[in-house]
């Protein structure tokens, strides 16, 4: 295990903790060690299971029935480009297409290689009044198109670069 | 506050204090603070706004019980979703009944300087249609014809303070629940009143209370199900966000119903800002004793809890739902047992609608005589809808039961963006079917829309316009469903799987004659097996759109051409005032495409022409073109 893993797990112990070792509170604890983390281990998803006392494919039949986890790395900055029903008339398709191939994209590869971007579609935010809309780490961004969404992204990249 | 424990007196000096306080507050200025204002930026004009107010001098309070330093003070709040989404950031003042649009940093320091301080209008920032100017928001064609009784605070009252919910007569319903009327009246007012279960179903709410209160158990549960996940509705979201109380009171009324004593509210993890108001008005609600232990004295317990979801549409569905609350993949089973007799824990339990829990204060305020004015006979009270897609005003609605199509979608919404023509409005979600032009007179109610093959829903209404290819709307929805199907049930996993294969077949011009068939008969097969509503419902817009707009179907099989996703078609032109009939394009075409004598504009038949554009680079006269 690295240290990075070791660190994720050690975290992981306090939020099980916090939620009492209770098994009712394993989506919510999942939940939480991902906020922090951006996706489960192995290792960590091996902890829940010994300090929930169940067993390790509980845990993994959990983390893979719902969407929201994942258990592979994530970028730093996590797009999510809506496509419900309201963004999809108002043409959102246009818009992760176009941030795939910004980021340069093939086939399931989702997150960018310089590790800095996942890309990723949500089937609603909610925001369907400002359709098309995506995230970017959970901020909304209303009305967009497939520029401004590279526009974005690119001050995000020329940020990053400055502070190195 | 709660050092003392919360009396039924002290819950009534609160209240008239809480009156007292906000019918001393002269300025008020209301900032939205629901996603769709709050990605506009509207919590940059409010924290600007704060700034700048402080700097002029201006006391700024921005909570009910803030204390008052004399005269000129402004409050400013953030309020809930106004639902004109699509003009925002909307920023109201009261009390001279002003609606600011599209209010953004530049514009704060003209409102403070002339508004707030010299009670002026700033004419170009008020919502303009057809040359008319509008101060009012209520004037606004938009609001005419709503009536408002869920969404009735939104926009219009701090969503994050608890004591101007209660000036309003907030919990006044649960104290008279509490108090007043017995656990069977509460159920008979709910039944009387007619009220029908908002998430898409429209089961009577009272007889679901009924059955719960007539359970013996140790322990009931009051859940409350905000896991709105179907693409294009964001209702839920909107009472979550501005009027988190209502639903809060709406449990506890529930609970003192039935005699539950724990609440759960699930809601989506795609809306952060739901969940923290929830949170927010949790924390508030126990700190004044109006959640906990012996709450008033009166020995009723009621403690509440929150759930975020995962992502997992299904969970919507209430035996998904309750399991995973407890934990586990959301996957429904076989009913019977109900909820209402083995729900969360295998317990007794109400499980409601965000909406639902939040019409029912008012109920128990009012009466059930007055719910029943409002409304159509089968189907009383009112129902938001989320209108969206090709609509000139996007936004959060509501309306009496039985308000037709047109009146939401032309009056309310404004007709179709950009001149277009209307072709179709889906309704319902994923679950739901189209409507078209034919149906826009129907009066909406649950029983109405049952019979035309679409459902209410959860109140998802997405228009769509003349470009739009319906079977590329099928495709969408069944793909959604797809991918959404938790995979139990044979029917549904499979069924989906090979009729999303067809439409694709289909859209991409490859599909037969028989595919149709194919579809109408494997949607028979899902909707008749499937063991949850996902399932039974998932062929509904596949089924719609074949009944209505099979023509469209037909292009895609038989023409191999359809106009809306494969555009214009391509072909060349000869100009005929340009071609001198010199006959090289003629000779020079390899598929003999072009005809015409010496001397005469020639023509390209366009059955025959492979378009290698030969033609182009030989005429001498530039006479032909692409069209």
């Amino acid at each position: 295990m690295d240290a990075a893993n070791e660190a994720m797990v050690r975290r992981a112990e306090e939020i099980i903790d916090s939620y009492g070792c209770r098994r009712e509170n394993i989506i919510a604890i999942m939940q939480d060690i991902q906020a922090e983390y951006k996706y489960l281990s192995q290792d960590v998803l091996e902890k829940i299971a010994e300090k929930l006392g169940i067993g390790v494919a509980k845990v993994y039949s959990v983390a893979t029935f719902y969407e929201n986890f994942s258990l592979e790395a994530k970028g730093k900055y996590i797009i999510k480009v809506c496509n419900g029903t309201a963004c999809h008339v108002r043409k959102s398709q246009p818009i992760y297409d176009g941030l795939r191939e910004y980021l340069g994209l093939q086939g399931k590869q989702k997150t960018s290689s310089d590790l800095l971007f996942t890309l990723e579609t949500v089937a609603c935010l909610g925001a369907c009044s400002l359709a098309p809309a995506m995230t970017i780490n959970d901020e909304v961004h209303a009305k967009m198109t497939p520029e401004a969404a590279v526009a974005l992204l690119e001050d995000i990249r020329a940020k990053e670069a400055q502070n190195g | 506050m709660a050092e003392t424990k919360l009396t039924r007196e002290g819950f009534e000096a609160l209240k008239a204090e809480a009156r007292a306080l906000l019918e001393k507050q002269q300025l008020k200025v209301l900032v939205c603070a629901g996603t769709g204002c709050v990605a506009s930026g509207s919590m940059k004009v409010y924290d600007y706004l704060k700034e700048a107010c402080a700097k002029r001098g201006l006391n700024v309070m921005v909570a009910l019980r803030e204390e008052d330093h004399g005269e000129g003070g402004v409050h400013l709040k953030k309020s809930g979703c106004h639902g004109f989404c699509e003009i925002g950031p909307l920023v109201s003042i009261e009390p001279l009944d002003i609606l600011y649009t599209h209010v953004h940093v530049e514009d704060c320091d003209e409102i403070i300087e002339k508004t707030l301080l010299g009670g002026e209008v700033i004419e170009r920032l008020l919502y303009q249609r057809d040359g008319q100017v509008y101060q009012r928001r209520d004037d606004i064609p938009f609001y005419k014809l709503q009536q408002r009784i869920v969404l009735k605070n939104s926009g219009k009252s701090d969503a994050e303070d608890i004591l101007e919910y209660i000036a309003l007569g907030g919990y006044s319903a649960f104290e008279k629940a509490l108090f007043e009327m017995t656990d069977k009246e509460i159920c008979q007012t709910i039944s009387d009143s007619g009220l029908r279960g908002r998430g898409g179903g429209g089961f009577p709410a009272g007889r679901k209370w009924e059955s719960v209160r007539r359970n013996v158990s140790d322990v009931k549960y009051v859940v409350c199900n905000g896991d709105e996940g179907d693409p294009g509705a964001f209702m839920d979201q909107g009472v979550m966000e501005g009027n988190p109380h209502s639903v809060l009171e709406g449990m506890l009324i529930a609970g003192v119903a039935t005699g539950a004593t724990e609440g759960y509210i699930y809601v989506r993890a795609e809306y952060p800002l739901a969940v923290k108001r929830l949170r927010i008005a949790i924390a508030k609600a126990e700190e004044l004793g109006l959640l906990g232990d012996d709450i008033m004295g009166s020995g009723f317990n009621f403690h509440m809890h929150i759930n975020r979801g995962a992502g997992a549409f299904v969970c919507g569905e209430g035996s998904a739902l309750t399991s995973s609350i407890e934990g586990k993949r959301g996957m429904p089973r076989v009913k019977p047992p109900r909820t209402v007799d083995q729900g969360l824990w295998g317990k007794p339990t109400v499980l409601n609608n965000v909406e639902t829990y939040a019409n029912v204060p008012q109920i128990v305020l009012n009466g059930a005589d007055w719910y029943r004015s409002i409304g159509t006979e089968k189907s009383p009270g009112t129902k938001t809808f989320a209108l969206t897609g090709n609509v000139v005003n996007t936004g959060l609605v509501e309306v009496p039961m039985g308000t037709t199509l047109r009146q939401v979608i032309f009056d309310i919404g404004g007709g179709i963006k950009d001149g277009k023509k209307f072709k179709a409005v889906q309704i319902g979600g994923p679950s739901g079917g189209c409507l078209t032009e034919e149906h826009l007179d129907l009066p909406m109610d649950f029983d109405s829309l049952k019979k035309v093959g679409a459902i209410i829903g959860s109140g998802g209404l997405v228009v769509m316009d003349e470009d739009t290819c319906m079977v590329e709307v099928a495709r969408f929805f069944m793909n959604f469903t797809q991918n959404e199907s938790c995979g139990k049930c044979v029917p549904c996993r499979e069924g989906t799987k090979r009729m999303l294969e067809i439409l694709e077949r289909i859209i991409h011009n490859e599909g037969s004659l028989e595919d149709l068939d194919l579809l109408e008969s494997l949607a028979e097969t899902i909707t008749e097996a499937s063991l949850c509503g996902l399932g039974q419902t998932a062929c509904k817009p596949v089924l719609s759109t074949l009944k209505y707009f099979r023509n469209e179907y037909l292009a895609h099989v038989v023409d191999k051409y359809c106009p809306h996703c494969n555009g214009k078609k391509h072909g060349l032109i000869i100009d005929p005032d340009k071609c001198r009939g010199c006959t090289k394009c003629a000779r020079n075409c390899p598929v003999e495409a072009i005809s015409g004598q010496v001397g005469k504009p020639h023509v390209i038949d366009q059955s025959v022409c492979v378009q290698c554009r030969a033609c182009i680079g030989n005429c001498p006269f530039g006479a032909i073109r692409e069209e």
